[in-house]
């Protein structure tokens, strides 16, 4: 069995009416699980007070509005190269929940850092590159949009996406040197100064994989619909040059 | 043999609108294309050209020129010019001996923009002349055409034949010209009826 | 290819505006930012070289819509795409044409605006260099924009949203170079990075853009 099989339409929605019970399921637990652990089960820290513990939103929304989008790249490439049409649709899924993720990064990042910077926001790199990544995911959305005929647009957006990655690469390292910054060091790296200690890392992970498996969740389902759509547009297509 | 269609499918909009089209056109021959509105000869041609991607099928040809509904004519620049740019991109080449055969050598430096219709339409086929391609594939060229001008252009376009070179016409007029008539209506791809999803979404 | 690019430049000067536009609009925001910011010369010493960058960069993209929409409609690009000249070729051919008539009259005046906006005497130079390597970029990635949108009616705000987050870095670096080399520290390294983003742009884009020209062509 392999996993291209899951490109034909049937299959996936066959497979995916399967798996989603299982797959929301697990993701509430994490999530749900994640987040109460975190929030009212560890203990406060010194110097942050009780707003540290918005990183169990913000660390796996940033983690997760990075990895959609190199899901985005993934799925382009897969219908650029072999014409799956689940995959050009999974991306268009995909997009708005990265750009989701992204947005609650940056709110999130923001309240974290109001009692530390004293202000809501800040120009420091990640904060900073984030945003940028937000302008891609609308530019993405947006050409989808703009664009009437599906394969076309499908075409259109795979080659954005690919050239965008290059660039919105590029950004970051261009906004890091643009700036010193203020954001805390990668939290989870064993080598980082100001390392996360365990009691806040285990609920952390939880938490991180419980949007994993939101972004799948909800990935699936919306792949579902535009599935669904694009079916119902093609049989009123075919309704329409037949009579 | 100029151009040699095996099978053919082509498609438009994402559905398949000819299938198993097969023809070939020697050197020095025509082919008209005829059909109801909406049968896909454009598209036929354009996918020919290469300016599409064909469903199914092969299509093997010599260099070829294509001349579509639009002309690709710039209003700010005069007849010599637009058609000076054509030789210059396909290698050079006097414009002379084709504005002379659509009778625009008078109107060499008028700016195109004050070109009738007509005008317009004899300037963009004498472009087909100075790329010195063989196959010529044209769709509806007789538009805003008078029926001297039509003249001129079959004239033309014996001459092209007559030379070794070959045209595949999709025209709804009679140009007056000698050449093989395949009508595509036998052509129309039949919509299956499917059921559930399928791969294809169209 | 030599061709495309004079036909295009005579288009450009006999169009009318097109030209001047970029010109206008760029003397435009030397003017307004003034005025909406206060006279005070230090102020707008510091912000010069950004204001300088982001004003060459939005003139860049008032004509980029036009750059393939035009042979798109009246038919030219399908000839083009017929044509013995690779799409890659009338694709870089339309870009050079775009920053002659462009990026290059922007980087002309920009001393006298940089005058206007009080920069130190120091990032003149700087100014010139990072403009005159800096604009082939915008024109590249623009071309890059103004192919994916090109049958897109009235595609000139989805151009915008595509292409500005794109010329990110090529501002970043521009600007910085300009502000360093204007309090006299040290401004080669964003030098290098920008020309090392014009010169891939120039020799990469070009694939991306036909690619995308081809899609919309069919």
């Amino acid at each position: 069995m392999s996993i291209w099989e899951y490109a034909n339409p049937v299959r996936f929605m066959r497979a995916s009416t399967a798996a989603l019970p299982v797959v929301t399921g697990l993701t509430l637990l994490l999530l749900v699980g994640g987040l109460v652990w975190g929030f009212w089960f560890t203990p406060e820290a010194q110097n942050f007070g009780s707003t540290v513990k918005i990183i169990y939103l913000h660390v796996p929304a940033a983690i997760m509005a990075v990895t959609a989008w190199f899901m985005m790249l993934a799925a382009s490439l897969i219908w650029l190269i072999r014409r799956h049409h689940v995959s050009a649709l999974a991306a268009k899924a995909a997009a708005p929940v990265g750009l989701t993720f992204t947005v609650i990064g940056l709110a999130t990042g923001a309240i974290w850092g109001q009692p530390m910077w004293g202000t809501w926001w800040a120009w420091d790199p990640r904060l900073t590159s984030f945003l940028i990544l937000a302008l891609f995911y609308l530019g993405y959305m947006a050409l989808w949009q703009a664009i009437e005929d599906p394969d076309t647009a499908a075409d259109l957006t795979s080659v954005l996406c690919i050239v965008g990655s290059v660039f919105a690469f590029l950004s970051r390292y261009a906004v890091l040197f643009w700036s010193q910054g203020l954001h805390q060091g990668a939290s989870l790296s064993v080598d980082a100064r100001e390392n996360v200690s365990d009691v806040y890392a285990w609920p952390l992970w939880t938490c991180i994989f419980g949007f994993g498996g939101l972004f799948l969740t909800l990935v699936l389902l919306r792949t579902r619909t535009e599935i669904r759509a694009r079916r119902t547009s093609a049989l009123l297509a075919r309704e329409r040059r037949a009579g | 043999m100029a151009l040699d269609v095996e099978d053919l499918s082509v498609s438009r909009g994402g559905a398949v609108v000819l299938a198993g089209v097969g023809f070939t056109l020697a050197a020095g021959s025509a082919l008209l294309l005829r059909g109801p509105n909406g049968i896909g000869k454009t598209t036929l041609l354009r996918s020919i050209a290469g300016l599409q991607p064909v469903a199914a099928g092969r299509v093997r040809a010599v260099d070829l020129t294509y001349a579509g509904h639009a002309d690709g004519i710039k209003s700010t620049l005069t007849v010599a010019e637009n058609l000076a740019f054509w030789a210059a991109v396909h290698g050079g080449g006097e414009i002379d001996p084709a504005l002379a055969a659509y009778e625009l050598t008078r109107l060499r430096d008028r700016p195109a923009a004050q070109l009738s219709a007509g005008q317009k339409r004899r300037l963009g086929l004498a472009r087909l002349l100075v790329t010195g391609r063989k196959l010529w594939l044209m769709d509806e060229p007789t538009v805003s055409l008078d029926a001297a001008s039509v003249d001129l252009f079959a004239g033309v376009l014996r001459a092209h034949l007559a030379a070794g070179g070959a045209a595949l016409v999709a025209s709804h007029i009679d140009i007056g010209l000698e050449a093989a008539v395949l009508d595509l209506a036998r052509f129309r791809a039949v919509e299956v009826a499917r059921s559930g999803f399928d791969e294809a979404f169209a | 290819m030599t061709a495309l690019l004079i036909r295009d430049l005579r288009l450009a000067l006999r169009a009318g505006g097109g030209f001047g536009l970029g010109l206008a609009f760029f003397l435009l925001v030397a003017v307004l930012v003034p005025l909406g910011v206060g006279p005070e010369a230090a102020v707008l010493a510091r912000i010069a070289p950004g204001i300088l960058w982001l004003g060459a960069l939005l003139a860049c993209l008032l004509s980029l819509d036009r750059l393939f929409a035009l042979d798109f409609e009246d038919g030219s690009l399908d000839l083009l795409a017929t044509a013995p000249i690779p799409l890659e070729a009338v694709v870089a051919a339309k870009v050079v044409a775009h920053w002659l008539v462009t990026g290059l009259p922007l980087v002309a005046i920009s001393p006298l605006l940089a005058l206007l906006l009080q920069l130190p005497l120091a990032g003149y130079p700087w100014l010139l260099a990072t403009l005159l390597i800096g604009t082939p970029a915008l024109s590249a990635i623009g071309g890059f924009g103004a192919a994916l949108v090109v049958g897109v009616r009235r595609g000139g705000l989805l151009l915008s949203l595509l292409v500005l987050p794109m010329y990110v870095p090529v501002l970043i670096f521009g600007a910085e170079a300009v502000r360093r080399g204007g309090i006299g520290a040290e401004a080669g390294a964003p030098l290098a990075l920008l020309a090392a983003i014009t010169m891939a742009s120039l020799a990469l884009l070009p694939f991306a853009s036909a690619a995308a020209l081809r899609i919309n062509l069919r």
